[in-house]
Parts: C-alpha cells; sequence; structure tokens
C-alpha cells in the first residue's frame, strides 16, 4: 500500500474525472440543492398563506435570530472564538440601519449594506484587543463589551426620528416609525423580504466555508500551529471571519429594525446573548441548518409558549437542560444529531417490518 | 544548507537549547536526542513558534529568523508534528491544497502538483476522502504529503514515525529517503527509533539537555561515547 515506486498514479487516476478548483464536488450536491429550492419555495409562498399574522411576525424574527446565529455560528464553530457579545453586534446595526432609514431616502437594501459594513468595521474594531483572548477571557471581554454597549444605548436613546446622529425627540407626540421596503410594507410581504435577505446571507456564508477562508479557518480551528506551519496568516483569517460574522449580523439588524418599526434599548439586553450562545450551541455551530434551528428555538418556541399561555420562565429553563443535554449527546447540535437518529429509526422501523421474513433462511442455512 | 549559530532559547528559568552551533548540509539530516534534549524546540525556532535569547540561522544564504512565521512556509519551511496535526475536518485533498494556496504556489499546477504530492507519499485513497475517517498511519502520510509539495526547501519531520508498526515505519522510512531527490530540499528527521534514522540519514546530530553533543555521519556519532552515556544516562562527565 505504502509502496512509492509501484503506485504512481493511482490518486491521479481516480481524481481524473473531476474538473478543477480544490473542492472535490459530491454527489448528494443536486439532491441538497433541491431540497433546499423546494423548501424555499414553500416558505416564501406557502408560510405566509398559512400562519395567522402573530406567527407571521414570529417567523420574521427567526429569520433575523438565524441570521444572528450564522455570524455566532462562523465564529465558534470555525475559529472557536466565543463571543457574549452578538446582541451588542445587533444593536450596532439596528442603529446604523434605523438612522440611515430616517436621516436618508434610499433604498432598503442599500441601507441593509451600508448597516452591515458599518457593523463590520465597529464590530471588528471592537474585538480586536479580544483577538488575542480566547475561551473563557475572551466570552468575558464580550459579555463586558455587550453591557457596555447596552449602558450606551439606554442613556442615549434609539435613534427614534429626531435629529442628529442620536435622532432621539422625547417632546414628539408622534412618533414616526422605521419605515420598510415599499415592495415589502405588510407583515407577510417583509417576512418574505427577511427570508430572501437571510438567504443571501446564508449563501455568503457558505461561499466562504467551501472555499479559501473556509479551508484556512478549518485549520485554525484544529491547530494553531499546524495552521501556521502551512502558511496561514491566522490573525488575517480569524479577523476576516469576525468581520464577515459583523457583517451579517448587522444586516440582521437592519432588517429587524425594519420589522419592529420601533427599537428599544430593553430590546438588546446583554442577557440576550447568552440565550443567542445557548441556542446556537443547541441548534449546532458546526452546520448552516444549526443556524436555522437556532433561530426557530430563539423566536418560534416562546411565541409558540406564549400562545398556549405558558410562562417565558420556563424557556430559560428549558434552554439550561437543552445545553447541557445536547453538550453531552450531541456535540455538533442538533441539526447534526436529527438526521442520525431519523436514519436509526429508520432502520428500526425497517427492522421490524422486515423481521418475519429473515426465518426462512436463517433455518435453511444452505438455502440460496 | 543551514547554519545554526550559538542558538539558545530559555523558557523562564530552563534553557532548552543551550549555544547550540550546528551545519546541516544537503541531503537528509538526523537529530536525535534523549526526551526534554530540545529537538522540538529547535523545529519551533525554525518554524518561527519559539524566538530564541540569542543566535543565528541562515538557510540557503537567508535569515530564517527574520521571517514572519506564517511567511516561512511561502519561503519554504514544511513540517509534520509530532501530535499529527491532518486537519479532520478537509479532505485529504484539502489537507495538501491549503499548503500549495497558501505558500504563494501557481494556481495552475496546483490539482497536478497536490496529487502527484498525495501519490509520492504512497496514499492509495480517494482524495476526497474526509481526513477525520483516516487511521493514523495514513494521517501521517497527509502530513507528510504537506511537508513535500509545493517546492519546499527545508523539511522538518517531527518523530514522523511514532505509534506507527514496523512494516508501515519501514514503508516511511523509504518516502523520507527520496524526499530530498523529488524536492531538493535539507530534510532533518528527528526520531526515537535509531533504525529509521540510520536508515534514512547520512549525517545526525545529537543534542542532550540543550547542548549539541555530537554530530557527522550517522554511524559514527551513534557509536559515539558521549551519545551512548546520554542514551544509557549515565551521568555527565563533561
Amino acid at each position: 500500500m505504502l509502496d512509492v515506486a509501484e503506485s504512481p498514479d493511482s490518486a491521479d487516476s481516480r481524481a481524473s474525472g473531476r474538473q478543477s478548483g480544490l473542492r472535490l464536488p459530491a454527489r448528494p450536491t443536486l439532491i441538497r440543492a433541491g431540497v433546499i429550492v423546494v423548501l424555499l419555495v414553500f416558505v416564501l409562498l406557502g408560510l405566509p398563506q398559512l400562519l395567522s399574522l402573530y406567527y407571521v411576525d414570529a417567523m420574521t424574527q427567526v429569520a433575523v435570530y438565524a441570521m444572528v446565529a450564522l455570524g455566532l455560528g462562523v465564529l465558534v464553530g470555525r475559529v472557536g472564538l466565543m463571543s457574549l457579545g452578538q446582541v451588542a453586534v445587533l444593536a450596532i446595526g439596528a442603529w446604523s440601519a434605523a438612522r440611515l432609514l430616517f436621516g436618508t431616502g434610499q433604498p432598503y437594501p442599500l441601507v441593509l449594506l451600508e448597516a452591515g459594513l458599518v457593523t463590520m468595521i465597529l464590530g471588528t474594531v471592537l474585538l480586536l484587543p479580544a483577538l488575542r483572548l480566547r475561551g473563557l477571557y475572551l466570552a468575558l471581554i464580550t459579555l463586558m463589551l455587550a453591557g457596555a454597549v447596552t449602558v450606551v444605548l439606554a442613556t442615549l436613546n434609539f435613534p427614534n426620528g429626531g435629529r442628529g446622529f442620536t435622532g432621539y425627540n422625547g417632546n414628539q407626540t408622534h412618533i414616526p416609525p422605521i419605515r420598510r421596503p415599499s415592495i415589502a410594507t405588510s407583515d407577510p410581504a417583509y417576512f418574505r423580504y427577511a427570508v430572501v435577505v437571510a438567504v443571501v446571507m446564508f449563501a455568503l456564508v457558505a461561499v466562504h466555508i467551501r472555499t479559501r477562508p473556509g479551508r484556512a479557518w478549518a485549520a485554525i480551528r484544529q491547530s494553531e500551529p499546524a495552521a501556521l506551519a502551512v502558511g496561514i496568516n491566522t490573525t488575517a483569517y480569524k479577523l476576516w471571519a469576525v468581520a464577515l460574522a459583523s457583517f451579517v449580523t448587522g444586516v440582521a439588524g437592519g432588517v429587524y429594525a425594519g420589522a419592529v418599526h420601533y427599537l428599544y434599548s430593553i430590546d438588546f439586553a446583554a442577557y440576550t446573548s447568552i440565550t443567542i450562545l445557548a441556542v446556537v450551541l443547541m441548534g449546532g455551530a458546526y452546520n448552516l441548518w444549526g443556524a436555522v434551528v437556532a433561530g426557530l428555538l430563539m423566536q418560534l418556541l416562546p411565541a409558540l409558549l406564549q400562545n398556549w399561555g405558558v410562562s417565558n420562565d420556563w424557556l430559560t429553563i428549558l434552554f439550561g437542560i437543552g445545553v447541557v443535554q445536547v453538550l453531552t449527546t450531541a456535540p455538533r447540535g442538533l441539526a447534526d444529531q436529527f438526521p442520525k437518529d431519523m436514519a436509526k429509526l429508520g432502520k428500526l422501523l425497517l427492522g421490524l417490518v422486515r423481521r418475519p421474513v429473515p426465518a426462512v433462511p436463517e433455518t435453511g442455512g444452505e438455502t440460496p | 544548507m543551514i547554519e545554526v549559530g550559538g542558538l539558545t532559547v530559555k523558557f523562564g528559568g530552563v534553557t532548552s537549547l543551550d549555544n547550540m552551533s550546528v551545519t546541516f548540509d544537503a541531503g537528509t539530516c538526523g537529530l536525535i536526542g534523549p526526551n526534554g534534549a530540545g529537538k522540538t524546540t529547535f523545529f519551533n525556532v525554525l518554524s518561527g513558534f519559539v524566538r530564541p535569547a540569542t543566535g543565528s540561522v541562515r538557510a540557503f544564504g537567508d535569515d530564517l529568523l527574520s521571517i514572519v512565521h506564517f511567511r516561512r512556509a511561502r519561503w519554504g519551511v514544511r513540517r509534520t508534528f509530532q501530535t499529527e496535526q491532518a486537519i479532520e475536518e478537509l479532505s485529504v485533498f484539502d489537507n495538501v491544497a491549503l499548503v500549495h494556496e497558501h505558500a504563494g504556489q501557481p494556481r495552475a499546477s496546483r490539482r497536478a502538483d497536490v496529487l502527484g504530492a498525495i501519490s509520492f507519499v504512497g496514499l492509495d485513497i480517494d482524495p476526497a476522502s474526509p481526513v477525520a475517517t483516516l487511521g493514523v498511519a495514513q494521517r501521517r502520510l497527509v502530513e507528510v504529503a504537506r511537508a513535500v509539495v509545493g517546492r519546499p526547501r527545508l523539511v522538518l519531520l517531527d518523530e514522523p514515525a511514532a505509534g506507527l508498526p514496523d512494516a508501515e515505519t519501514e514503508s516511511l522510512a523509504e518516502v523520507i529517503r527520496q524526499i530530498p531527490a523529488r524536492t531538493g530540499a535539507l530534510t532533518i528527521l528527528v526520531d526515537h527509533d535509531m533504525s529509521l534514522v540510520s536508515g534514512c540519514c547520512e549525517t545526525t546530530a545529537v543534542l542532550d539537555f540543550g547542548k549539541l553533543i555530537a554530530a557527522g555521519p550517522t554511524a559514527q556519532v551513534l557509536r559515539d561515547e558521549r551519545v551512548m552515556r546520554a542514551y544509557l544516562g549515565t551521568a555527565e562527565v563533561a
């Protein structure tokens, strides 16, 4: 097997069918793409018809928090940076978008892009000193950062249509709502809009993961010395991950601003970051579907509980148990574990159905 | 040719390398010594992970220590690790391609170079298979493939045969022997397996407690009295 002299082309011949590039395309890609398209068509066209306005609003929030989870997933799952400051980053995105929407007449997609870029710069600058820290210390620093941003927000208030950077007018009796895109003013239409933005963000991250930065991140996460030894500028690539995560979260903030019409500092409490990290870990930080699961846990679950008249305090307990349970039994998250469990269940059911059949060849022994 | 002059590395009160001066010529050179002698520390200096207190390293006329660690792969330093560090999440192909794309190699020749390196080390598996599915021996070969791809000038192998059964060590030795001929790189091999070292290396240097105690043709060095003493653990007579 290891004989060098006689196996010079075995690897070549096996790979000869493939075209170019570093990624060798996997066969189930087409099936996966098909599933995603069908799911998207259902979410965009079917879901708003089936759901009441209450749940449509909840699903818009799911789209927003799926993007937040996506950003945190890049940090936790790709480069191993535990951030507890994502709510602060989301608030920066929401603030920038709100200010731009009040102050200018720019089209909504442009505002989202700008909010994303502003958040990318601020988020990266804020996390720059934290890049030298890892693990618990990084988590603590980012949590304090989130706390600091919350204090600033509570003092300055979110812009509500007044003049200047803070744009706050306390005397105003009629406060104008944050505008939505002209093509998506109704709640179902805005839900579709949010889903489309989320899909673009997921695609952006997916492209990153499949190409050069994704490969570099995989090396950094496993071993920084190994990454350095193969020539990866680990600091630059970590910064890249932070910038990408901040951009995605900033765009999510912009979508959030339009969804709720009014921003309050209480919506960006520092402890929400802990919940976000919990749902990301439960959903699965190493898998893009994990971000969708995280968004559902974060926003749909509370909406359901509220509708059923169950106190939201149960959710905190549920998440606490959930994180411990998931981390001990399925460290790669629900998005990774669920298909495996389903496959197991399928086999089990199949075995139950087929059980009477093999009784004959077993006793026969020699029968073909 | 690598000229190491007066290299000293200190970790607090511990001197890991003590005024080490040695020259490695072309070909495959062995570097041996008891545990804690400073072999891996020396590799870490060459990789840029450890900054020496004093000393110089001139590699093919360049001052290696003045190059930032992550740039050294581009210059031509390659290494394997004592505990193998093949990236589990990536395929065999991507693992090897990782070096190629970050060491400034031309994109056009990437596929051919990477597949060439994989077949050179004798990895008889689908290059698309993820490293997570491989055994220890195969992961070691992935690391060696990473070390030989894309014009290496200095290949550092840190106990590549650790934990391998004899048959696989023998095939690995065959690969190591061919590295200088294939790549033109100077190869330094650290290992505790004396048959591997004497089978691969024309010259060998010996470290003990951070001090270079012998260097020269392998057979001669292994017969050296001080080397025997260092390995057998008798007190140093100086």
